[in-house]
């Protein structure tokens, strides 16, 4: 096999942060025309490469060469001047704009006294389009598009400029199977012409299906690099978590007691419809899916901060209304939100008064709160969760996500509450500490709580979880006892093709 | 140890205030030998004390998450009301009544913004003008004067002493204390915290967000109240106008005391210190011999170097290139 200059290769790239080392040592290379994955579980280091390819983070040590040449990025801008494009997960356009103002955005074509030259743009962004094969024309409106064909604008972004790579980050998070199809082509295209890409994704079959290499990364580090045709999943799997796939989980040996929470006919509006589930106390049950498929939206649901269109919740058996999360709190339902930093802690305010606030109220001497009440649940959740902070004094704005996670779930434990709904528990979370907050799940099934959650990561799922509720698009696909589930079938129900099982 | 550029654009953007105080204050006191005398500071304290008294109400509204811009206009409202009702129902009944009015006005503030949720800089940008409007009607447009100034005990809270402490200065700190407790020691106080430091994660942990909000509102307009009283007090007699332009000066000391516009940091003390500097600068300056209008200018200023370190603070240098 015959090995062409590369069009991009990072050398021994090292990031660091206070006290994490993001990236250490990656190197790795695309060839003209060729697809390469990149693969990796969630805080593996994969955006933070990106980052420093775009110039966004300057890297500590290591070199980049784009055609072996060294460069130094500065800017996205500065690293599309030499050929490397970026298509970002999350869409940047601006609704109010047409298609053609956003693709050339920054670098419209001028005319004298810097009028904006129209036809030569509309010319420009026709080639463009003609090369995606879309329907829609320069002129049309970015906001009345689907988000497929916003996609596709993004994309044509790139080819303002004849690009040597181009770097998709999850591109088909939010493409219906039609409309990957299309992206695909696009990626074939692209590829006949000569361009290296580079694809980031979490889905096996996309990628086994149109990458001709895997480069794998685990913890920052690079762990190899994977000829697709000659390898598969397991292999891959192995390389991403270091082992393979451990769908044996801590086997509870403990009682499960009384169903704690059931929720019958739930749906509300287009979010999720006619959802079933019971969890009983000292059982954790986990909520599988992709992004939309309603999972948060069932929780916020319960928490009280959307209102159901039909169906009910029983709370140890009786009927219950819940109207806001100050209601839900009340009767003893709590949430660990999916949005860490936006949802569930005060970064301004210090690690005790973050753990006491759902409970201030009840904290009082006299008027007053009560500063060595506050300290007494600080200290005992802090050595339960064994929390690593100088003080109660820190700001939680200071603590590692590990930790900061660990505030969030003392916060609500403290609470004692009857259900416990963990969302994404370990979202941006390092490996250490991930595997903790597992424990810590097990932990407190065992003792008793009844537990929900929700995940998009599946060995976590698997991990955690003594059944597992597999949802797609709003409704629930099935449900599977520990012992049932495997790999494939969890994920043929998140994808929607088993029929819900009666 | 040696300082780099990095060093000192930090502690300029963490400590600016008060180095920029400093500086003045040192200057001044070279200028003009009175301005450290004992009784020009006092005269200082005594006629910041209105202004120290709002101040301490938007405090809350600040930390919170909002703006009140409508303090000034609502403190000409509770002066005039007052004094208009002295002479109708006798200050005893005149007093409750013009607290009531303003906390009306507090209340329907906090409604819009704490439960529908209308952004308090339109809000209360609206109410300044709408309650300068309530105010001309209720006076007609005329000036109101207590007509027998002499033969009323009205006149206690502005111009009567304790233990030859001024009565103003006296309110002003009593206030202060118990709003400091409030805001400092009560599950209302970190609530308040909480709900301007992340109003999101305050729902999330069952913290009624719009209830909080509004008593806000509540606290301010109480506090504009008592500054009316004062105003009403000491000077028996007033124009429509008497609060004009103070939201923006009482914005400035709130914002100066290391109140952050975006909710959820500063304390009542800090509060009281920003008065302190406004209410010395102001002082200072005409002490130098500037005309009384050039603290119009330097109050802007302030606010623009306020907010200017607050930002540069958060971002731990004094420019970015992304916001």
């Amino acid at each position: 096999m015959t090995d062409p200059t590369p069009v991009l290769r990072l050398e021994g790239i090292v990031k660091s942060f206070p006290g994490v080392r993001a990236l250490d040592g990656v190197s790795f290379d695309v060839r003209p025309g060729e697809v390469h994955a990149l693969m990796g579980e969630n805080g593996a280091g994969k955006s933070t490469l990106m980052k420093v390819l775009g110039g966004i983070h300057a890297p500590n040590e290591g070199k980049i060469f784009i055609a072996e040449e060294p460069v130094v990025m500065t800017s996205p801008m500065q690293a599309k001047a030499k050929g490397v494009v970026f298509i970002h997960q999350e869409l940047s356009l601006a609704d109010e704009l047409t298609v053609a103002e956003n693709i050339f955005l920054g670098e419209l074509p001028l005319k004298s006294f810097g009028r904006v030259d129209w036809a030569k743009l509309y010319a420009r962004t026709d080639a463009i389009l003609k090369k995606l094969n879309v329907r829609f024309t320069a002129k049309t409106r970015v906001g009345d598009l689907s988000i497929a064909n916003q996609q596709m604008v993004e994309i044509g972004r790139a080819l303002t400029v004849s690009p040597r790579a181009v770097i998709f980050d999850e591109p088909t998070a939010s493409l219906t199977d039609a409309e990957k199809v299309v992206l695909f082509d696009v990626i074939a295209d692209l590829q006949s012409q000569g361009v290296g890409i580079v694809y980031i994704s979490h889905r096996m079959e996309e990628v086994f299906k149109i990458t001709d290499r895997i480069s794998v990364l685990r913890d920052g580090q690079y762990r190899g690099t994977l000829i697709t045709a000659d390898t598969d999943e397991d292999e891959v799997t192995k390389l991403m978590i270091g082992r393979s796939l451990d769908l044996s989980r801590n086997e509870s040996h403990h009682e499960m007691g009384d169903v704690a929470l059931e929720v019958r006919g739930l749906s509300c509006g287009t979010l999720f419809q006619d959802v079933d589930f019971a969890v009983r106390k000292g059982e954790v049950l986990g909520f599988y899916g992709l992004v939309g498929a309603g999972r948060t939206e069932i929780a916020e649901t319960i928490f009280g901060l959307r209102n159901p269109t039909a169906g009910q919740i029983y709370l140890n058996g009786r009927e219950v209304r819940i109207h806001s999360p100050i209601d839900a709190v009340r009767m003893g339902i709590s949430l660990v939100p999916e949005d860490r930093k936006g949802q569930g802690l005060v970064l301004s305010m210090n690690c005790r008064d973050n753990m006491t606030l759902p409970q201030v109220d009840d904290m009082t001497a006299g008027p007053f709160v009560s500063d060595g009440a506050e300290i007494a649940i600080f200290d005992q959740y802090r050595d339960k969760l064994d929390i690593r902070t100088p003080g109660w004094r820190q700001l939680v704005g200071n603590l590692s996500g590990g930790n900061q996670q660990k505030i969030v779930i003392g916060k609500w434990l403290s609470m004692r509450p009857d259900v416990l709904i963990v969302d994404e528990p370990t979202r941006g979370i390092d490996v250490g500490s991930k595997s903790e907050i597992h424990s810590l799940i097990r932990d407190l099934a065992a003792q008793g709580f009844a537990v929900i959650v929700i995940s998009s990561e599946m060995p976590e799922v698997l991990h955690v979880s003594d059944r597992i509720v597999a949802m797609y698009s709003g409704k629930v696909m099935r449900e599977f006892t520990s012992e049932e589930v495997t790999e494939d079938n969890l994920i043929q129900a998140i994808s929607g093709i088993t029929e819900k099982v009666a | 140890m040696t300082l780099t550029k990095q060093d000192i654009g930090r502690l300029l953007a963490k400590q600016g205030i008060l180095i920029a105080f400093a500086v003045f204050m040192i200057g001044f006191a070279l200028a003009n030998q009175r301005f450290i005398a004992i009784d020009n500071i006092a005269g200082v304290i005594r006629s910041s004390a209105i202004l120290g008294v709002m101040a301490l109400g938007v405090t809350f509204v600040v930390i919170g998450g909002n703006l009140d811009l409508s303090v000034g206009s609502m403190m000409s409202f509770s002066t005039i009301v007052v004094l208009d009702l002295h002479d109708k129902i006798g200050p005893t009944l005149a007093i409750p009544a013009m607290f009531g009015l303003t906390l009306l006005l507090g209340a329907f503030i906090g409604f819009l913004v704490g439960y529908l949720k209308l952004n308090s800089l339109i809000v209360t940008l609206g109410m300044l003008s709408a309650i300068h409007g309530l105010t001309l009607t209720w006076s007609g447009g005329k000036n109101m004067d207590i007509a027998d100034k002499s033969g009323t005990w009205f006149s206690f809270f502005g111009q009567d002493r304790i233990f030859g402490i001024p009565m103003p200065i006296l309110i002003f700190a009593l206030l202060a204390v118990l709003l400091s407790l409030l805001l400092a020691r009560t599950p209302f106080g970190r609530k308040v915290y909480a709900v301007g430091g992340n109003g999101q994660a305050a729902t999330f942990s069952g913290i009624p967000r719009a209830r909080i909000v509004f008593f806000t509102y509540l606290i301010s307009a109480f506090c504009v109240a008592m500054a009316g009283l004062l105003q009403a007090s000491r000077s028996l007699g007033s124009q429509n106008t008497v609060g004009q332009g103070m939201e923006l000066e009482v914005l400035a000391a709130v914002i100066l005391g290391g109140a952050s516009l975006l909710g959820g940091a500063g304390t009542v003390f800090k509060t009281v210190v920003g008065v302190l500097i406004l209410g010395f600068i102001q002082n200072g300056l005409l002490l130098v011999g500037l005309d009384f209008y050039v603290q119009y200018i330097v109050t802007w200023a302030i606010i623009i170097l306020a907010v200017w370190l607050d930002v540069a603070a958060k971002r731990g240098r004094l420019w970015s290139p992304i916001a």
